[in-house]
């Protein structure tokens, strides 16, 4: 705790002012999450960056294409791709159940429940995976 | 003999302490009690020195809001039968502001902020009585209600980290006030509360925590109106690179 303030006014002496603890985050669940979802920003970059490396190698041909494949499955490169596909679940839950809160859709002139502004986005996600998955599993 | 419950109450004379320290009182155990019919039992019957803001004892007001066990809580809306027989309950002032004594903060600089967000009815005409009243449609007012049942009891505060970390962050209530009159179709003034909402330390100040609204006792969701606006304030930045000249500021169009 810090040392109170000093004078503010002549009828109150002095007063307290407690100092915010560098770990405030850690004191609630809470925060703990607000800052884990903050943190998971830095997952989404690493993910943008492996999926641009990866473009590059496929550009650069076959045998470029097998060189990073052979890097991805490095034990320590599958444990950071773990963290990050967990953050980006993270990142991606969150965002979307935020959503309805900065998009207040009316419709009739009164505000849609919440689950109906964040349900395309979840939509949306599920069709997106669907696709992807079918491009990268589909026999050649 | 009759139930107890044992309040841990935050305690600072300014004459004589460096900092608060805490002082425990056992207080009877009735389940129709409030923490602040504790706090009254206490000043009644125990320590008269016990220092403390309340008035109207129904969540009107919005004087009694202390941290209740670390929560921000409007201590007339929260129960001991909450905590249970035997409990604990640890009372302590709004968190983020300086204490005047015992459980009394200061809230001159929240104020202050609340006044520069001009939270009242601007008009750039002024039309005479004889013209009536400003007619509303009850969709209009459902635009901004939500918005104005706030009491300013600054249990948003208390929740949110960057009030604490940024001591000019202007904050939740006062920002949701700000969005208040922005929605209102009576209101011209959106344009004067724009420099200082359009701000780092206006809505850019708010990381989106959400705790405010999750505290909030009259569910005005503080964080919703600041995201609001944000979203507002950045489809118009946007719009002024795509429509230079065709394009129509934030402030006119909330105005209109």
């Amino acid at each position: 705790m810090s040392a109170p303030a000093h004078s503010p006014t002549e009828f109150h002496p002095r007063w307290y002012r407690e100092r915010v603890s560098t770990y405030w985050w850690m004191g609630s669940w809470r925060y703990l999450k607000f800052i884990l979802r903050e943190l998971s920003c830095v997952a989404v970059a690493w993910s943008v960056g492996m999926t641009l490396f990866l473009l590059r190698a496929l550009l650069r041909g076959p045998d470029a294409y097998a060189h990073f494949m052979h890097r991805m499955q490095a034990p320590g490169m599958i444990g950071l791709n773990l963290i990050a596909f967990t953050f980006l679940l993270l990142h991606t839950v969150t965002w979307f159940n935020l959503a309805p809160r900065a998009i207040p859709v009316r419709f009739g002139g009164r505000r849609v429940p919440e689950f109906m502004v964040a349900a395309p986005n979840y939509v949306a996600w599920v069709v997106a995976s669907v696709v992807v998955g079918w491009f990268i599993l589909r026999k050649p | 003999m009759a139930d107890k419950i044992l309040l841990e109450i935050a305690r600072y004379a300014p004459e004589q302490d460096e900092e608060p320290k805490f002082q425990s009182f056992e207080v009877p155990f009735h389940k129709e009690w409030v923490v602040l019919d504790a706090l009254n039992h206490i000043k009644d019957k125990i320590d008269g020195t016990l220092t403390y803001r309340w008035s109207c004892r129904m969540g009107i007001c919005g004087s009694c809001g202390m941290m209740v066990n670390g929560e921000p809580k409007l201590t007339c809306a929260t129960f001991l039968s909450s905590y249970g027989k035997g409990a604990r309950v640890r009372v302590e002032p709004l968190r983020y502001f300086p204490v005047i004594r015992d459980l009394v903060t200061a809230l001159s600089d929240f104020l202050l902020k609340l006044e520069k967000v001009k939270p009242w009815l601007i008009r750039n005409d002024s039309p005479p009585l004889t013209a009536g009243e400003f007619l509303q449609t009850p969709e209009q007012l459902d635009l901004y209600k939500q918005f104005s049942m706030c009491i300013n009891c600054t249990l948003c505060y208390a929740a949110c980290p960057v009030v604490g970390l940024e001591p000019s962050f202007v904050g939740p209530a006062a920002l949701a006030l700000a969005q208040r009159y922005n929605l209102d179709n009576r209101d011209q003034g959106a344009s004067e509360r724009l420099g200082i909402l359009a701000h780092p330390d206006g809505i850019w100040g708010c990381t989106f925590v959400g705790e405010c609204t999750r505290v909030c006792p009259k569910h005005v969701d503080p964080a919703g109106a600041i995201q609001q606006y944000k979203l507002k304030a950045a489809l118009e930045w946007v719009k002024s690179f795509v429509l230079p000249r065709g394009h129509e500021d934030v402030s006119k169009k909330e105005a209109a």
